[in-house]
């Protein structure tokens, strides 16, 4: 070892010399062992990884994607300061919910007076340009979230909207009068802090600190905005 | 060992005839790359030791130089065919598509990060909660320093919010008083009234200016305009939750008139010449203070009166029949209330037809 330390460092050899050449003298005992793989292992590793998820069938396919789903519903109904949500963002989840809301937020019929809900397409334009709204301003504010881990997150956070509506239909079937809007009322405020929580628990960290307020307050305008609209449906 | 053969090979290639030259060429960095490797190699193989970590470093690196290498040679090869005629269609066909698809990709990358590339709005974002804050307080006081301009922020995020806001208490108002819309959505409405009113105004304020020759921009007099909503905002969400049509009238003088002198101030400090002045701050007051009573009284409730005479034989496409309700809301008297006013609009438009 000596050696090979001093070799290097002399400065006095004008040849160059071969790089190894001065551990020529050291020997290895045979009994440590010497193996392992001389291929590159990791591309040939990724397409391996990728057939595989090609063949396996529809159902381990749907399951797998259900899994995850409710998983992140989990994270939702209990939020905890994670990134999970942000980690794997997929957009299964917001899909359902927004479809799900703006299908049981329909109006009856296209000519009634009554002015019961908006349509399904409002719904779903507002929850979507509300979101990428939201994101813009989220990212030209300085923050470091991706713009599909953003809308993962709003998507997903409107999981306590989607129960208070629900709550509010099943409420709606019995008969009017006020302890049925207090009802509802108190549902949807409950349901609306939550959502509002548990984005902030998972956007917060993304923002600069002291900007923070700037951005969970549009977030703040969009639950209530969707709040609103489950509020005041009537079928 | 490559950078050694290298120069030669260029100088070969200069030289001697063309095909000759290139087909030296090609055999050239294959030949080198074969020796450099075999030297190292040689070098490794000597030792009997050495940890297999370091030979495993060796390795790799020599492995990716050898790709890099067998890449460069293989469209040196590649090269080498097309020009010495083997395969040539496939070649030039190959080649032409290639190019093709690298200039298209090219261009639409450079449109792109041209066009949406958020980063443009990016200073116009730059504030902090303390600045937002005070810069809505301000929005409603009035400066009296006239006589030189007066400083206005150029950032966007304020106003955005305002307007935004003012959408959510519109959509409150709408679905308290149970307005309808026919043809057109609430949402839609909503949106449309405040966007348009944010950008119409100011770029028609704008080219005021812009005649009148006073200094101000198109940012700042977004930003002027956006601020001044501040004062619709209190106002809206204080009336359209206690019904009272004096609290309003004094609310819509107050308040209204207050963030209305402030931007008029503002102006007028920016404009030179009395008549110049008078005509656009005059058309922003205007117009300023007559949107506040038409949000009030179009979104929350209009006497049925003049909704009769005003409509008459033509009623417009996007229809909005708001509805007198009581100072309360009681939920038990809003079905029978619904149920009044309900026939009362199928009376008119029945009459009106």
């Amino acid at each position: 070892m000596a050696e090979a330390e001093e070799s290097p460092g002399d400065p006095g050899t004008a040849s160059p010399r071969p790089l190894f050449a001065g551990l020529s003298d050291i020997s290895i005992s045979q009994d440590i062992p010497i193996e392992g793989e001389i291929t590159i292992p990791v591309r040939s590793r990724i397409r391996e990884f990728d057939s595989s998820t090609l063949n396996e069938s529809v159902q381990n396919t749907i399951m797998r994607d259900l899994k995850a789903v409710g998983k992140k519903f989990m994270h939702v109904l209990y939020p905890r300061r994670s990134n999970t949500l942000l980690r794997d963002w997929d957009l299964w989840g917001p899909l359902i919910l927004c479809v799900t809301l703006a299908l049981m937020l329909q109006r009856g019929s296209a000519d009634s007076e009554k002015d019961g809900g908006p349509q399904f397409a409002e719904v779903f334009v507002v929850v979507w340009f509300g979101a990428v709204t939201i994101t813009v301003n989220s990212k030209l504010l300085g923050g470091n979230i991706s713009f599909f881990q953003s809308l993962c997150v709003l998507g997903y956070c409107i999981l306590p909207l989607t129960v208070a509506m629900l709550i509010c239909r099943l409420v709606l079937l019995a008969e009017p009068g006020p302890i049925n809007f207090m009802v509802r009322l108190f549902v949807v405020t409950v349901m609306f802090a939550w959502s509002v929580v548990a984005s902030t628990a998972f956007l917060a960290d993304s923002q600069p600190p002291n900007r923070k307020a700037l951005a969970i307050y549009p977030v703040f305008l969009f639950y209530f905005v969707i709040s609103w609209m489950i509020l005041t449906f009537t079928p | 060992m490559a950078t050694t053969a290298a120069p030669t090979g260029a100088a070969r290639n200069g030289a001697g005839p063309e095909w000759g030259g290139f087909e030296e060429n090609i055999q050239e960095p294959l030949s080198s790359q074969g020796g450099g490797s075999a030297v190292i190699d040689m070098e490794n193989m000597d030792d009997t030791s050495g940890s297999s970590f370091e030979d495993m470093g060796e390795l790799h690196q020599r492995l990716r130089e050898e790709e890099v290498d067998a890449d460069a040679a293989a469209a040196e090869e590649e090269d080498g065919e097309f020009l010495g005629m083997k395969g040539f269609k496939g070649q030039l066909s190959r080649q032409v598509a290639d190019q093709m698809w690298q200039a298209g990709k090219r261009q639409a990358s450079r449109a792109f990060s041209l066009y949406a590339n958020i980063d443009i709005l990016r200073p116009y974002f730059d504030v902090e909660p303390a600045q937002v804050r005070s810069r809505l307080l301000e929005s409603m006081i009035p400066i009296k320093m006239v006589n030189f301009p007066q400083k206005i922020a150029g950032e966007l995020y304020g106003p955005l919010m305002l307007v935004f806001t003012l959408v959510a208490i519109l959509l409150h108002g709408m679905k308290t008083s149970d307005t309808i819309i026919r043809e057109g959505t609430l949402m839609g409405t909503a949106i449309g009234t405040c966007f348009g009113y944010w950008l119409g105004v100011s770029s028609f304020i704008y080219f005021l200016a812009y005649l009148c020759n006073a200094q101000i921009t198109m940012l700042q007099m977004l930003a002027l305009l956006g601020y001044g909503l501040f004062g619709h905002c209190i106002v809206l969400f204080i009336t359209y939750n206690i019904h009272l049509h004096a609290l309003f009238y004094l609310f819509w003088l107050l308040v209204g008139g207050l963030s209305t002198l402030r931007m008029v101030a503002v102006l007028v400090s920016r404009t030179v010449g009395p008549t110049q002045r008078l005509l656009l701050c005059g058309t922003l007051a205007a117009l300023h203070m007559l949107f506040l009573l038409y949000l009030h009284f179009a979104y929350h409730k209009v006497v049925e009166g003049i909704l009769d005479t005003l409509e008459g034989p033509n009623i417009p496409p996007i229809q909005r029949v708001p509805r007198d309700i009581p100072a309360m809301l009681p939920a038990a008297r809003l079905s029978s209330t619904v149920l009044n006013a309900t026939a009362k609009a199928v009376a008119v438009t029945l009459q009106s037809h």
